[in-house]
């Protein structure tokens, strides 16, 4: 016989936080894999970093609130925080990036506000936002995708960069790195190219930017696979991703010229890693169907109006934290009809 | 088959091993012990005094009300104490409670106190309802609410229906699948019974598609009977399907408003059971004294149903089934979602006590550390009531009672599924269960301000009223005697 009473229900399915988080992870491997394939080593190395970083400012931040340190620890949240912050960064960006970014995540987007379950903003998207306001050019020295890089580096020599901040003693960075597939597109078009004359560049591919159309649908399947197991659900990626291509898709129609459709749209960038994993992170995403469904669309506007018409070539961060601000209003105006109420 | 109104789960019922016995005869105990306070609301008072012989049948203890229930004796023998005794407890959050109890020494004999059968045909809807109140007939669905007061509230108009639930939806129980099974006729009959005495125009029982042999006993019972009138409706196996307000939803397809009862959108919901108990009372002139129960769980060796007298041990019952296996970990009266956990087998069998369930570690899956709420949204894709429970539990941090209020809290039916599929294990169910009372008093504060305020804004009107009247009356005194003089 057990000592204490329990109070109903007994029996309770076998889940718990860390699972779900495993589970995230795990399906974040695909596009990590394709990641590596690309664009070399670079992104093992900063996830280590992140990782050892995020857990450490986990550490530190339940220490000084008194919090046991083995269950949150072990819920995989900081770890995730870490690798989405780190798909986010150029492969070879200096250690101290990462590191400072996930610090800033977990510390003060996290835990200044309560901890897991009550941050009102996506901590990784605030440790992207804060390190590209604060070092924007660091964070815009991209990699040119395997095929079109001049040289290649190996483990030693991706570590040593990314330690370091400079590349191997031969090498110039304008040798190594190149703008990404949409920084190259606004660049183009703001230099009067018609988007047909910026797309013929080798960067691009058939649908989206060469290697990340890939490394996108490996993202893609992995988005699949968390909406099969349930662990998110359908309403904030379609309508992320279908508000930014209705806005593509319109604008695309009236100046086809300048701007480009919404499959390059849906697939560059971080389109669909911001509507599966990122904007999907149930803490900081409205709670009923109705209000993930404008929560998804507001996401998916903002994102293509600050590509279009903002300083930034990707707006999926700001967008984010842009809509998690108004989160508690959708909230608030949101609530379902429960079961017998006409209201 | 009916189209599920409600979300809800789809569990492991575990139920085939209480399933494959037939229903046995429980032993008779030496001792019983009468709760007085087994049925809702108020508790009935003892008839009988220590010392006094009883009968098999005889009524012991009177209800408070006219339509509450009476409480008889379950044996022949003699009254050996009125007492406060331990009982199963009334309340999810406490393990036992302490009732006053009749305690009669069984003689062994079960000599009957002679009530005759009543023909229900032969008695108006009035007298119908009476007899069963004298029956001790109450709702063995689990909520023990005297019949005959139910019965009573349905109003007389066109399109009501008598809803009779044989959709036992919660894992582990089966005495309603298995009375269904062995005693069609019975819950047809008693079903006839209660319609007539509530006045409902339809008649409708509602089994679940997993029960098969029930669902053909029934249908062989109905052709019997020539019963053209009743319908058999069939609702998918969800959890929680046979709740009430759900399976309304479900056969009758309307919603129950928040804050209302069934009969306000005329139907009444009554258990089978209490269908086959009201039949052998009218039928038989046998009162309630007796109620099937299963015994089940990896605890105990051979799980079955038995047919046990209300008062006996539970201890009783689990010898009757072979007695606990060393796998035994806890014992819960009710199933494993909304029973309740039992401190000890040493507590009488009540009225409510549909099922003991005495489980192994493998037969649950206990709560394991709690962490925080993350928000992902398992709870509100199960709810059966439509409510986000994340956002019922991020506001009890502190309490929100507005935000309560708003989101639905009253709403919920305390089934347990949000509890069930939260990842990060919070016992959602027992904290809404611990803040609903203060939310209905904090309503009734509010309300109770409310009428202080109108009181006291009219009380000024007056005042003010009169003093102006008051203050008009001098003028016009002095006006007048100004006038006088002049």
């Amino acid at each position: 016989m057990s000592l204490l009473p329990q109070p109903a229900p007994h029996n309770i399915a076998n889940n718990s936080v860390a699972r779900v988080m495993r589970i995230v992870l795990a399906a974040l491997l695909p596009a990590i894999a394709t990641h590596l394939l690309f664009f070399g080593p670079g992104l093992a190395v900063q996830i280590v970093l992140g990782a050892a970083s995020a857990l450490a400012a986990e550490a530190l931040a339940l220490k000084l609130q008194g919090k046991p340190l083995a269950p949150y620890l072990g819920d995989g949240s900081a770890l995730l925080t870490a690798v989405l912050l780190a798909l986010c960064l150029p492969p070879l960006a200096p250690w101290w990036l990462i590191v400072s970014g996930t610090a800033f995540a977990i510390l003060l987007a996290k835990h200044a506000f309560g901890g897991l379950g009550v941050n009102p903003f996506n901590p990784a998207m605030v440790g992207y936002a804060v390190l590209l306001v604060s070092f924007p050019v660091p964070l815009l020295q991209w990699l040119p995708p395997a095929g079109l890089q001049e040289t290649t580096l190996s483990l030693w020599q991706t570590i040593t960069t990314i330690l370091t901040g400079a590349p191997p003693v031969h090498l110039q960075w304008d040798a190594i790195t190149s703008a990404t597939p949409l920084e190259s597109l606004r660049t183009a078009v703001s230099l009067g190219q018609t988007l047909q004359e910026a797309r013929a560049e080798p960067i691009f591919g058939t649908l989206g930017g060469r290697g990340w159309e890939w490394i996108n649908l490996a993202i893609a399947i992995g988005g699949a696979a968390l909406l099969a197991l349930k662990i998110i659900r359908w309403h904030i990626p379609l309508a992320m991703l279908g508000a930014l291509a209705v806005c593509a898709g319109v604008m695309y129609a009236l100046d086809p010229g300048s701007h480009a459709g919404s499959v390059f749209h849906v697939t560059s960038g971080a389109s669909l890693l911001g509507a599966f994993f990122i904007a999907t992170d149930p803490v900081t995403a409205p709670s009923s169907e109705r209000g993930r469904l404008i929560y998804g669309v507001g996401i998916g506007v903002l994102t293509y109006v600050i590509r279009t018409w903002g300083g930034y070539p990707d707006g999926v961060a700001f967008a984010v934290l842009a809509m998690n601000l108004a989160v508690p209003l959708i909230d608030r105006y949101t609530i379902p009809r429960s079961h017998g109420r006409s209201h | 088959m009916a189209r599920l109104a409600t979300k809800g789960l789809r569990l492991e019922a575990h139920k085939e091993r209480s399933t494959v016995q037939p229903i046995a005869t429980a032993s008779i105990a030496q001792r019983l012990v009468l709760a007085l306070n087994q049925q809702a609301g108020a508790a009935n008072t003892s008839v009988v005094n220590v010392g006094d012989s009883v009968l098999f049948g005889q009524p012991i203890a009177r209800p408070a009300n006219a339509l509450g229930a009476w409480l008889h004796s379950p044996a022949s023998g003699t009254v050996i104490a009125i007492e406060p005794r331990p009982v199963p407890p009334a309340h999810p959050d406490e393990q036992q409670s302490v009732s006053q109890c009749i305690v009669i020494d069984n003689d062994g004999r079960d000599q009957r106190f002679d009530f005759p059968a009543v023909d229900y045909q032969r008695l108006s809807p009035e007298q119908l309802r009476d007899h069963i109140a004298q029956g001790g007939i109450v709702g063995l669905g689990g909520a023990v609410f005297p019949t005959a007061r139910k019965l009573s509230s349905l109003a007389a108009r066109s399109g009501t229906s008598l809803l009779v639930n044989g959709a036992e939806c919660e894992p582990f129980i089966s005495c309603d699948d298995m009375l269904m099974r062995e005693h069609a006729a019975d819950v047809v009959l008693g079903a006839r019974i209660l319609q007539r005495a509530c006045g409902a125009e339809r008649c409708i029982i509602a089994v679940e598609d997993e029960m098969q042999t029930a669902i053909a006993a029934l249908r062989t019972a109905i052709e019997e009977n020539g019963e053209d009138q009743l319908r058999l409706v069939i609702v998918p196996t969800v959890y929680p399907a046979g709740g009430e307000r759900q399976l309304i939803n479900t056969v009758c397809g309307v919603e129950v408003p928040s804050g209302k009862l069934p009969q306000d959108v005329g139907v009444l919901c009554q258990n089978v059971g209490t269908a086959a108990a009201t039949a052998r009372w009218l039928r038989d002139g046998e009162p309630l004294i007796s109620r099937i129960v299963t015994v089940t769980g990896d605890g105990v060796r051979q799980p079955r149903n038995l047919l046990a007298r209300i008062g006996t041990p539970l201890a009783s019952l689990i010898a009757d089934c072979g007695g606990y296996s060393e796998r035994r970990h806890r014992l819960i009266m009710g199933g494993s979602m909304m029973g309740l956990e039992l401190a000890s087998d040493d507590l009488p069998l009540i009225k409510a006590g549909n099922c003991l369930l005495a489980a192994s570690r493998l037969d649950l899956t206990p709560r394991s550390l709690e962490m925080p709420c993350i928000r992902c949204g398992n709870c509100s894709e199960v709810c059966p009531a439509h409510l986000l429970p994340q956002q019922l539990h991020w506001y009890l941090q502190p309490p929100d009672h507005i935000a309560l209020d708003r989101h639905g809290l009253l709403d919920c039916i305390e089934c347990g599924c949000c509890d069930h599929v939260c990842p990060s294990q919070i016992p959602l169910t027992s904290r809404f269960r611990a803040a609903k009372p203060v939310l209905i008093e904090q309503r009734g504060d509010a309300q109770t301000r409310a009428d202080a305020a109108r009181a006291r804004f009219e009380a000024r009107t007056r005042r003010l009223a009169r003093l102006e009247a008051e203050h008009r009356e001098k003028l016009a005194a002095k006006r007048r005697q100004l006038r006088d003089k002049s």
